[in-house]
């Protein structure tokens, strides 16, 4: 995956000449975190790349806050970032539909172009209507941006009490096709069709993903989910993909399991997993599940990646009824945003974070309604920044 | 309900002329297995007349592969024990065959016989235009709802308890249709189709079921804010008909959001209504949480046909032949079956004996957590069923 990233990105700088020439005269600078202008090396590092790379090494970050409580968590994600002194610059951005000029609701332009040239982002969550409408706003951003795999680690945190341990599970799910095409059609009056798409591109690289992410995090085993005893061909085209990658990855274990009986084994005994890869609809019901298993989508973080960049958001809902008041919780967007952050690379502001907030939520002093306290927003914010020092 | 079907026969223009015929219309050079897959709208039904031999049944048993075989020998010990008035006509399907031949024997004999016992079927084969033999048979049988009895076991340590939930399931199409095709080389669709007749029949079953049964609540689970037309279709159908059964309340749920809360807060949940592929999830999901793939035991309905199998249709090749699979399944199926056909004395006379073998005298497989082998467990059953 890194080594398209770099083509992308470098070819321009490649095909002209005169830059290469100019930079013959500069020595290489000795790196750190905080590098100066990498543009002209040859060597560009995976996470960093990207066109709005400031002198000062400072990223720029698209921030989509969303609806609901999204405004409330944004800010206090952007509280503790400024407070942990992340060299991150966040650009807000709103992506509520617009009518565009052939008459569909879709993403406004400048969003577009935001996410396009920072090639990074950090989103709340979005509201979605049910039954007729426009389309999901979520799944028009997977496409837009092209973000083939959804990341979920679900990982059970110290101090929040469920009735499963020791869980430490990566699903990882196909992001753009499968059962959410959104094609559907009434043929004939009361029967309705909608199709599933499943294409040898979309398998193979969201497979070629799941063994990459795999061998970084030092993962074991890999598990494809999948229904192929019914969906013959369809389910067994994304099982021939995973095989195929698995003989590239000799050092991860491969195998392949039924639906069912991963979501039988999953509430018993959810230590037999390690990283899952699943198609689109599989994904979305694994995922939730086993973030039910850690204690909720306030506590998840989701990742999404994609060919030109990615997006990490949180996926728990707009929670209407307690927006403006204070009471969210904003763990799972600091969670999605310390995920962001080792994307990035910066990795010692991740660890400062992350053990910031696991110690708040060890001491369990003030936590937010959700999770069984009574504290404010607020004031579980400042409770993890003053961890942080 | 065939007066609904046969208007809609009227669209396809091969059977215009034949939709005056019998309601078990179908046309002649079409076989019914492609009556079933190819034309989905259509369900044929040729209706052959259930045998019945002085008082004692005779139940179609197909054991199907993986533990299937020995679950049902278990069976019929303990059949042969009681003296159940039921006579088993053993029909093998080979899961190495490609072609179809022993499926259709073992159609017929349903048919004819009103009532299935089986276990999970095999179909090795993995090309693309073999159909899966279970979902062949429900098709073909027309066993339009599943019915999942929940109900948590004392003596099996969970980590909920006490829990008592039905699920019913659409049987027959949804994502289950299988209806694939490559259209362009490396993508690949496959259709799922949503009816309003079938949702509608499932959809009122529950809700007489419910009625039946003293139950309150009904909730769909679904997946419509992302499959419009198909979902929306099938909660649509729901919410009509809950509005026919005001003493029974009704809410809807969707899919991702319902498995969060089944782990985390399973007691809500009373009967739950949903298509195909989301029952298999939430009905394994379920089984998880009471102990295992081998303690609950579900049943296939029709309009005139029923088959009885374990709840979670695993094959169990895994543990077949070691005499550590979980008889417990089966046993609970053979004892739908005999309370369908009529026979309570003889199925309380097993349900109790049951009972206390699991959550009296706690003699359980490793799967749920015990020591014992098949073997200890269907003896001891034997042994209550004696007291």
């Amino acid at each position: 995956m890194s080594k398209n990233y770099i083509k992308v990105l470098l070819d321009p700088f490649r095909e002209s000449k005169v830059l290469g020439s100019l930079l013959k005269w500069f020595e290489p600078v000795a790196s750190d975190s905080s590098g100066s202008n990498r543009e002209g090396k040859n060597e560009v590092p995976a996470g960093r790349a990207g066109a709005a790379q400031y002198s000062t090494g400072v990223r720029k970050v698209t921030l989509i806050p969303g609806h609901g409580i999204g405004p409330e968590i944004t800010v206090a994600v952007q509280k503790i970032f400024e407070a942990a002194k992340v060299p991150i610059e966040w650009d807000e951005v709103d992506v509520t539909a617009v009518r565009g000029p052939d008459g569909k609701f879709g993403i406004p332009q400048k969003a577009i172009d935001s996410v396009n040239a920072n090639k990074i982002g950090l989103k709340g969550p979005l509201m979605t209507p049910v039954g007729k409408g426009y389309r999901s706003l979520n799944l028009a951003l997977r496409k837009e941006f092209d973000l083939y795999a959804n990341v979920r680690p679900c990982k059970s945190l110290d101090g929040i009490k469920t009735l499963y341990d020791n869980v430490d599970v990566v699903t990882i799910r196909e992001n753009t096709e499968g059962e959410y095409s959104g094609i559907e059609h009434e043929i004939v009056d009361g029967v309705v069709q909608s199709i599933k798409l499943i294409t040898e591109e979309a398998s193979k690289r969201v497979a070629e993903f799941a063994f990459q992410f795999a061998r970084d995090n030092k993962r074991k085993k890999v598990t494809a989910v999948h229904k192929a005893n019914i969906m013959r061909m369809s389910d067994g085209l994304f099982l021939r993909c995973c095989r195929e990658l698995a003989t590239k990855y000799p050092d991860i274990k491969f195998e392949e399991r039924y639906l069912d009986t991963v979501c039988l084994n999953m509430v018993q005994d959810p230590s037999k997993f390690d990283v899952l890869v699943m198609p689109n609809l599989y994904g979305d019901i694994m995922s939730d599940m086993c973030s039910g298993l850690v204690g909720g989508l306030g506590l998840t973080p989701s990742g999404n990646i994609g060919k030109n960049g990615a997006l990490f958001e949180s996926v728990h809902g707009t929670a209407p009824d307690i927006a403006g008041k204070d009471m969210a919780n904003p763990t799972a967007l600091l969670l999605s945003a310390i995920m962001m952050l080792r994307h990035l690379q910066f990795n010692e502001h991740a660890d400062r974070v992350q053990n910031a907030c696991y110690e708040v939520l060890r001491e369990g002093k003030s936590l937010t309604g959700d999770l069984g306290g009574t504290g404010k927003c607020s004031e579980y914010t400042a409770a993890i920044i003053s961890k942080l020092n | 309900m065939a007066v609904r079907l046969l208007s809609k026969l009227k669209v396809l223009p091969e059977i215009r002329g034949v939709a005056n015929a019998s309601s078990a219309a179908a046309p002649a050079t079409l076989s019914d297995f492609d009556l079933q897959h190819k034309t989905p709208v259509i369900r044929a039904q040729k209706i052959i007349p259930v045998a019945q031999y002085g008082g004692r049944h005779a139940v179609t048993m197909l054991p199907g592969g993986g533990i299937g075989p020995e679950c049902m020998g278990y069976v019929r010990d303990i059949f042969k024990y009681i003296g159940a008035p039921v006579d088993f006509e053993v029909v093998d399907i080979d899961p190495d065959v490609d072609n179809d031949d022993d499926v259709h024997y073992a159609i017929t004999t349903i048919k004819r016989n009103g009532v299935g016992l089986k276990g999970n079927i095999e179909t090795k084969s993995e090309a693309a235009y073999v159909t899966s033999r279970n979902v062949a048979l429900r098709n073909e049988l027309d066993m339009y709802a599943y019915v999942l009895n929940c109900k948590s076991f004392p003596g099996v340590t969970t980590r909920h308890k006490d829990i008592d939930i039905s699920i019913i399931r659409q049987n027959t199409e949804g994502e289950y249709a299988m209806l694939e095709h490559e259209s362009v080389r490396g993508v690949i669709e496959s259709m799922k189709v949503v009816t309003a007749s079938n949702s509608e029949r499932v959809a009122r079953f529950a809700f007489e079921f419910a009625k039946r049964n003293g139950r309150k609540k009904v909730t769909t689970v679904h997946k419509a804010n992302i499959m419009k037309l198909s979902d929306g279709l099938f909660l649509e159908t729901s919410r009509r008909l809950a509005k026919e059964y005001p003493d029974i309340e009704h809410n809807d749920m969707i899919i991702d959001n319902c498995c969060m809360q089944l782990v985390a807060k399973p007691h809500q949940f009373d009967v739950m209504l949903m298509t195909n592929l989301y029952g298999s999830i939430v009905s394994n999901v379920v089984c998880g949480l009471l102990g295992g793939a081998g303690l609950l035991s579900g049943r296939n309905y029709g309009d005139h046909y029923a088959v009885f199998e374990p709840g979670t249709r695993n094959t169990g090749t895994a543990i077949a032949g070691k005499n550590i699979a979980n008889p417990i399944a089966m046993i609970n199926a053979s004892v739908d079956m005999l309370e369908h056909l009529g026979h309570h004395f003889h199925a309380d006379l097993i349900r109790h004996a049951v009972d206390k073998t699991c959550n009296v005298d706690k003699i359980l497989t490793p799967d749920c957590g015990g020591t014992a082998s098949s073997t200890d467990v269907v003896n001891a059953i034997i042994g209550n069923i004696a007291d």
